[in-house]
């Protein structure tokens, strides 16, 4: 049962406002064939297959089938899929390793958001009796969350942007950033929420390979182990939970191990700068962490995708020997929902 | 690059949702201009009030009525408003803890501005005039520095309960096929049937979608085929579909064109209904202006022998 599992390849496309001459397939594939190519392995070669994506971003029904052509699924293959980000397809496939059936996986994800109004798109994700027929868009529950944050004396306006303009710099260093350098903090979308606080929307998808064992360790030179991942959930209701903080993240986090030594770097999944404030809180990380390197979902928030790329991002600065212990995070659903951690670690240099 | 082609998409269903008899109590209330929350086993009332407690997961039933004044939890200034929200005027969305509740209800503030709108600050609830067992039956809120609202006496008990609520759903979309749909589409309009082959297995697909399902490739080179083709299956349509003007019944098939490694499918016309069979050699039949053929009617060609089209069931 205690099987090693590690991250052996990463890769992504270039995130971009738009993707409308591709279809989902199409600006999949590329990705694909690039993260087989970098552990050489053919889609013939992986043991499970699992996707994230969400149908209602493009407004295609079933179009995560489509999609699966880009990974040879015929004559059939062993393979999942979650409506979630990728993230939780990577948890999938992970225990889908442990137990054992596959000793390789490969794990994807995408998002289309630009055929769509995404702020609108994702109230339908919301309560359906209370909730969802208020329509209450993306932005507007964040701004409810970061006002929280500002009452209770954990954040404010300054502090907020300069979140933003640290992870749009760090973003000049990443080719596949959407919104990158320096950006106005621009008009208030919601208040307090400005255009700065806010992700850019886009088009973007990823891959993941998982291997196990001495798998892994033949596919890269320096796998990005799994020591750790969890994902926990806050309670249904908004108003039910507080706002300012995230018990979930934090015991995922602690059922990933996290807290037991500490990490060198750390990708956020917050999508709104006051969201990085929270997951700070919640995981408890002070300034010796480099957080968000890639530049985080603020600089790239290829909806569905954006989870597993922090996963991506912490076990690429593995790969090339830039960090010994990372943590990775992502979130999905309302004023951080949900929460998955997980804990990569490299063998020993 | 030829140009991106585009359509309006729009999806829209009307969700039928039935209620639990809290919800149920909840939404009966607020068309009854009562509002009920919840009591959990450690003595909170829950509003809105939920089914299960969130914490123990113990099923919750006792229901207790609370003001219909609050106190505000947090806000958000939305100065441009989206359509289906609940006002169409710059407003706050507010967390409102109701007198008498212990968690907060999600809805509209209407204020004349961020300046007038604060956390602490007392808001009413202000009911909508048409109330059908809705969330929507709140219209909003509005600010208040009145006393604490009465409480009627209400004891969650309705003669005529609601026991659903429909809740209309639409998202309007900008669709794109994408590179290789886009250049089948585009050789329609010109009456030409163009898939695309796969660079490993060779197999050539109609219409195309950018990859091979077996290989898991792009497939990129593009093969002109039919127009003649081959009924391999086909099945017989009784009922009249909404808004389509075909008389049935008609037959509805898969239609290997010559040169395809799969088969499409397309409707049979010109012979009666029950004399199609497989292996009827067929041709597309264009309408004048139309993107794609209106149907497909026999050749007269000898029927296809059966093994020229086995693999393309």
């Amino acid at each position: 049962m205690n099987r090693e599992i590690a991250v052996v390849a990463f890769a992504q496309t270039e995130h971009r406002r738009t993707s409308e001459e591709l279809s989902e397939v199409e600006m999949l594939m590329p990705v694909l064939h690039e993260v087989l190519a970098r552990t050489g392995l053919k889609t013939a070669d992986i043991g499970f297959t699992c996707s994230g994506s969400s149908d209602y971003l493009a407004g295609r029904a079933f179009s995560f089938t489509l999609a699966l052509d880009g990974v040879g699924a015929w004559p059939p293959i062993s393979e999942s899929h979650v409506e979630m980000d990728g993230a939780w397809a990577l948890y999938e496939a992970w225990t889908k390793l442990l137990t054992g059936d596959a000793d390789t996986a490969l794990v994807y994800s995408y998002g289309k958001s630009s055929p769509g109004p995404l702020r609108d798109v994702l109230t339908r994700q919301l309560d359906p009796y209370y909730v969802a027929p208020l329509w209450p868009d993306s932005v507007a529950l964040a701004a409810l969350q970061a006002q929280a944050l500002i009452d209770a004396g954990d954040t404010d306006e300054p502090a907020l942007a300069a979140v933003a303009a640290r992870s749009r710099a760090d973003a000049t260093a990443n080719s596949h950033a959407q919104l990158r350098g320096s950006v106005p903090r621009g008009e208030y979308v919601v208040r307090p929420l400005r255009t700065g606080d806010c992700p850019p929307i886009g088009d973007g998808a990823a891959a993941v390979v998982l291997a196990a064992g001495e798998r892994a360790r033949e596919l890269c030179e320096r796998p990005a182990w799994i020591r750790g991942i969890d994902h926990r959930i806050e309670a249904h209701g908004l108003g039910v939970r507080d706002l300012t903080d995230s018990p979930s993240t934090r015991l995922a986090a602690e059922k990933a191990g996290a807290f037991q030594r500490p990490v060198d770097t750390v990708e956020l999944h917050a999508p709104f700068t006051s969201q990085e404030v929270v997951l700070r809180k919640a995981l408890k990380l002070d300034d010796s962490v480099r957080v968000n390197p890639s530049g985080g979902a603020l600089a790239a928030n290829p909806v569905m995708a954006a989870g597993l790329i922090r996963i991506g991002e912490a076990a690429a600065r593995i790969h090339r020997g830039e960090s010994d212990r990372a943590l990775a995070h992502a979130t999905s659903g309302p004023c951080l929902q949900q929460n998955l951690v997980a804990v990569l670690e490299g063998d020993p240099r | 690059m030829p140009e991106v082609l585009k359509a309006p998409l729009t999806v829209e269903f009307p969700f039928t949702r039935s209620l639990g008899p809290v919800q149920s109590a909840f939404l009966t209330g607020l068309r009854e201009r009562v509002v009920l929350g919840v009591r959990t086993g450690d003595g909170r009332t829950l509003v809105p009030p939920v089914e299960y407690d969130p914490v123990t997961a113990e099923e919750i039933r006792g229901l207790v009525e609370v003001a219909a004044t609050g106190t505000v939890t947090t806000w958000a200034w939305n100065p441009a408003p989206r359509r289906d929200q609940p006002l169409d005027t710059p407003f706050a969305w507010v967390l409102v803890r109701l007198d008498g509740a212990d968690t907060a209800l999600l809805h509209a503030l209407d204020a004349p501005g961020p300046d007038a709108v604060h956390t602490g600050m007392r808001v009413r609830l202000r009911w909508a005039e048409e109330r059908t067992g809705a969330i929507t039956d709140i219209a909003c809120f509005e600010p208040y520095d009145g006393e604490q609202g009465e409480l009627t006496g209400h004891t969650g008990e309705f003669e005529d309960p609601v026991t659903g609520i429909v809740a209309p759903a639409r998202l309007d979309y900008t669709y794109s096929p994408g590179r290789a749909q886009t250049a089948y589409i585009n050789a329609l309009a010109e009456q030409r049937n163009v898939g695309e082959r796969c660079p490993s297995c060779r197999k050539v697909y109609v219409p195309p979608r950018g990859a091979c399902p077996t290989c898991g490739l792009a497939t990129s080179e593009q093969v002109e085929v039919g127009p003649h083709g081959t009924v391999t299956t086909f099945c017989i349509v009784n009922i009249k579909a909404k808004n389509l003007d075909i008389e049935v019944p008609y037959v509805y098939a898969h239609i290997a064109l010559d040169g395809a490694g799969l088969a499409l499918h397309g409707r049979i016309g010109g012979i009666p209904y029950d004399q199609v069979r497989m292996g009827l050699r067929v041709e597309p039949v264009w309408t004048e202006g139309a993107r794609y053929p209106d149907h497909y009617r026999p050749t007269g060609e000898p029927d296809a022998d059966y093994d020229t089209y086995r693999e393309l069931l």
